[in-house]
């Protein structure tokens, strides 16, 4: 199946070409979607990747990355009030 | 009465506001402390900004910030003051921000004392920082000059995005003289390539880095050719007499009022002596040297310092004729008598007919 | 087929727009940031940036570069970028700012360059309360040199140059924010860490908040953030982010060191410049603000006189050098006047040069003047011997020291102080001296004369003792030169 996850909150993409493989976001990943690729990028380094279910949008992972262009958190937008809600993590 | 009798130091702070200087940043020290005072008085009523700096290192720096935010801005200092900027002039250069920079010297080294030398010629002239670079140097030698080569040291600041030093001594900072101004003042105006916290200006960066060893090759030969161009187009100095002239006098600053006196007496006697006085130190005018070289039987060198411009005469000369050298230093000046005693003995050594000496020994 | 409902995705968090989309300053990768895998710098950067965006100052904004890791930070920021030299943030920006007071200026500095060779600049800064944000970045090693101690290194923390831990003698881990908090003028002070999810997003706020007093124009913000260093403290990124945390922490202690946010007034609109037709009479040199014409009509006098003048500080030696400067100026001559200068001011002997001639003056040094004003003993003895033959001595004594009598020189020796205590105040003797001196140089207009002492002398019961006092000498000079004559 592949539509589970569009019951997540949230989702995020990586660009393989910006992560350099820290794991910050990894360990500060509340529901601990994120892990590292087995393969590596052409600069030698084992990037961030989400695992496809359960990102619920925190936005924490962005918050800890330090390449600024590494991770781009995406978040559902439905119908409602909740749509208007901000992230969970202000900085 | 044009003129207006005033100190060489408040001299370069008026005219500084009016050739459009908004910044002045600077560390008290004697015998400069009047042109921060002045620029402390008068700045603020312009619009600009005076800062009293925590050191001579913040206050270059702080010339840095003002320089890059497209402000005309300079400060004042003297020797010990000048070595702890050197760092900041290094990056000034590197970085091609304008400024001008008023150097009034005194004794050393260290602590030395606070009368005249001269002894800042290697550290302004040659640069006393780190790497590839020049500043163009002014030695202004009245109180009119010290006005209106500041108002020419901001023009070539701007013109070759370069520091400017105006390196007086002592003497012509303190002393007062009839000065005139001119009577409309410079627009402060943005260079293109500032960084003044705009729209416009945000795709500027001000930097001396360049981390790629070609990179900065090239970029130091991109100074070079812009030093060449002002080799070419600025250099300044004042003939006095020099036509015809066998003993030439040369000497910068205070030093070429008393060669000027010592010449105006021994030509009154039928000696036949010229000054010639460098007024831009960095370009050297070596030309005018050598212009003279061929009718010169010798030139004379006076200096308040060990021989620090001397280097420079006799690689102008290289060698075309015997060079002399008198000084004083600890800040004595040579005096009219000194001087022309040399003169005197050159002239025995030098000129194959001599008036009788009793038609040209003066009485000092 | 999928019963799912329709669900859009919006961006949540991405790249800020403050930040370049690619890196055309570096000379490759130009995709990524020069720094290592976990290193506090970038999560800084991002913080850093989102606050610019939030706040829509992007185009007000000058970041100023430090030396030390951040030193490329200029590669990465879309806004105005300054690079310093080391420690010299602070000095950079304060020029800045000053010269643009709508720019919002930030100074990002390392540990190093701030707390070590910058520790002047930023207290200084700090205590002229700058209208600044910095940004302190401290991680307690100095990283782009390779892990030398840093003035923040934790105490028995290992570096390449405390190899055997930080001692006593290495001194103690350097509390900036601590010190800087002891300043009147911050009005915000925060320390922050970037050891856990709840220690970044305060951090995140507090540097937010920084910026946003500079915007409010409330004046000096600094934030010291805690930052993991994974390459010179050989830690993995996870590892050094809890280090940071554990460890760090227990040093540099979390927390707000100054809040005067409520109480600060915001900078007051600078008044706008004047016009610059009103600059040279601002200056006092517009020509429209001078006499026209010298006071004294008719052609300059036929005068060559040079003068030195000596005696103790304060008692007027370099006033009298000015007012017969002042006086030869506007009676047409050239004129030329140099002090003795520094601590002779204050105490000691001080003396001054002045020249007075029809011809341009070639040198402002009087080695053999044709008048001497010694106002003190000290000043005859060590300048008598100058006087030119046939020149004058005027001593402020009854008689010449013995051996200061040259015979080719005139003398006149009176107790000018005493004379000038008579007229009404003992500090008049250098007007009297000058009185007894304008008589020999007889053919300076008084018209000059009076016009000069106006000008320098404003206080007016000063003026008619003054006036008083150079009558006196000038009768004085008369007498002497009668009396003179009639012996011989």
């Amino acid at each position: 199946m592949t539509t589970v996850h569009h019951r997540d909150a949230g989702q995020l993409r990586v660009d393989t070409n910006e992560c350099k493989g820290c794991g910050l976001c990894i360990e500060a990943c509340p529901p601990k979607v994120i892990r590292l690729e087995e393969s590596l990028n052409p600069y030698g380094y084992r990037t961030a990747t989400y695992m496809g279910a359960g990102c619920t949008g925190c936005g924490i992972c962005f918050l800890v990355c330090p390449e600024p262009g590494a991770i781009t958190v995406l978040r559902a937008r439905r119908p409602g009030p909740a749509a208007a809600s901000g992230p969970q993590v202000r900085p | 009465m044009p003129k207006q009798l005033m100190k060489g130091n408040e001299a370069i702070v008026k005219s500084a506001i009016l050739a459009g200087c908004r910044g002045f940043y600077g560390y008290p020290i004697t015998p400069a402390s009047e042109i921060t005072e002045a620029a402390a008085a008068w700045m603020p009523q312009v619009g600009g900004v005076f800062l009293q700096a925590e050191s001579e290192v913040a206050a270059i720096n702080m010339l840095y910030g003002a320089a890059s935010a497209g402000v005309r801005c300079m400060t004042a200092s003297s020797g010990p003051g000048i070595s702890l900027m050197q760092e900041g002039i290094s990056y000034m250069a590197g970085a091609e921000l304008p400024c001008v920079i008023a150097d009034i010297t005194r004794g050393g080294p260290g602590l030395g004392n606070i009368a005249s030398e001269q002894s800042d010629y290697h550290q302004v002239v040659k640069g006393g920082g780190h790497g590839n670079y020049r500043t163009l140097v002014l030695a202004p030698h009245s109180v009119q000059e010290m006005a209106d080569l500041t108002a020419l040291s901001f023009e070539l600041a701007d013109r070759y995005r370069n520091p400017v030093v105006l390196l007086a001594d002592g003497f012509i900072g303190q002393m007062m003289e009839p000065v005139e101004f001119p009577q409309s003042a410079t627009e402060p105006c943005l260079p293109r390539w500032a960084v003044a916290g705009t729209a416009e200006s945000r795709g500027n960066a001000i930097t001396s880095m360049h981390l790629d060893t070609d990179k900065l090759e090239s970029h130091v030969r991109q100074l070079e050719a812009k030093y060449f161009i002002a080799e070419q187009r600025e250099v300044r100095a004042e003939d006095w007499h020099t036509e015809g002239a066998e003993i030439v006098l040369v000497g910068y600053g205070i030093v070429a009022r008393i060669l000027k006196g010592v010449a105006a007496e021994a030509r009154a006697a039928g000696l036949p002596v010229g000054v010639l006085r460098p007024i831009t130190l960095y370009p050297f005018p070596a030309l005018h040297f050598q212009r003279l070289a061929p009718r010169a039987r010798v030139f004379l060198v006076v200096e308040m310092s060990n021989g620090q411009m001397l280097e420079d005469v006799r690689l102008a000369l290289n060698g075309a004729r015997p060079v002399e050298f008198l000084n004083r230093m600890g800040g004595n000046a040579p005096t009219h008598h000194e001087v022309l005693e040399a003169v005197r003995e050159l002239a025995r050594r030098h000129l194959p007919a001599l008036p009788a000496e009793e038609e040209w020994i003066v009485h000092v | 087929m999928s019963s799912e409902p329709e669900v859009s995705w919006e961006i949540a968090r991405s790249k800020p727009a403050s930040f370049y989309s690619t890196y055309e300053r570096k000379d490759e990768l130009q995709h990524a940031t020069h720094y290592c895998p976990g290193c506090g710098h970038g999560i800084i950067h991002k913080m850093l940036a989102q606050a610019i965006d939030d706040l829509g100052i992007q185009d007000r904004t000058v970041l100023i570069s430090p030396v030390g890791c951040s030193v490329f930070a200029y590669y990465y920021f879309d806004v105005g970028n300054v690079q310093a030299a080391h420690g010299r943030a602070p000095a950079v920006a304060t020029a800045v700012k000053r010269s643009r007071p709508g720019s919002v200026v930030i100074a990002y500095q390392g540990d190093g360059d701030l707390s070590a060779i910058g520790s002047a600049e930023i207290l200084h800064a700090a205590n002229r309360g700058e209208a600044l944000t910095v940004i302190f970045v401290n991680n307690a090693i100095y990283s782009m040199t390779g892990g030398q101690m840093a003035p923040t290194t934790l105490m028995g923390q290992t570096s390449t140059t405390s190899p055997q831990g930080r001692g006593a003698h290495e001194g103690y881990p350097l509390h900036v924010s601590e010190l800087l908090a002891t300043l009147e003028a911050p009005v915000y002070i925060e320390r922050v860490g970037l050891g856990d999810n709840k220690q970044i997003a305060q951090a995140a706020r507090a540097v937010r908040r920084a910026l946003d007093n500079q915007v409010r124009g409330l004046g000096f913000s600094l934030v010291e953030i805690l930052s993991p260093c994974p390459t010179i403290w050989k830690m993995t990124p996870v590892e050094a982010q809890h280090w940071v945390r554990d460890v760090m922490e227990g040093t540099f202690p979390l927390g707000v060191l100054r809040d005067r946010t409520q109480s600060a007034q915001s900078d007051a609109v600078p008044a706008p410049p004047p016009l610059l037709s009103a600059v040279p009479r601002i200056l006092g040199i517009a020509k429209t603000g001078l006499p026209a014409e010298p006071s004294a009509v008719g052609a300059a006098p036929d005068l060559n006189l040079q003068v030195r003048m000596a005696g103790f500080g304060g008692q007027g030696v370099l006033l009298i050098g000015e007012v017969l400067a002042e006086a030869g100026l506007d009676a047409g001559l050239e004129v030329s006047w140099l002090p003795s200068y520094g601590p002779e001011m204050r105490s000691g002997t001080s003396n001054c040069h002045v020249r007075l001639a029809r011809e341009l003056i070639d040198s402002p040094l009087v080695a053999h003047p044709d008048v001497l004003v010694a106002m003190n003993e000290p000043s005859v003895r060590k300048f008598c011997a100058m006087v030119r033959a046939g020149g004058w001595i005027l001593y402020n004594g009854e008689t010449l020291p013995e051996d200061c009598d040259w015979k080719d020189v005139h003398v006149l020796a009176r107790p000018f102080t005493r004379i000038a205590k008579d007229l009404g105040d003992a500090r008049a003797a250098n007007m009297v001296m000058l009185g007894a001196l304008l008589e020999i140089a007889g053919n300076l207009p008084r018209t000059s004369i009076e016009s000069a002492l106006g000008r320098l002398v404003r206080n007016p019961r000063w003026l008619a003792l003054d006036e008083a006092a150079l009558a006196s000498g000038r009768k004085l000079m008369r007498e002497a030169c009668a009396e003179a004559n009639h012996a011989s």
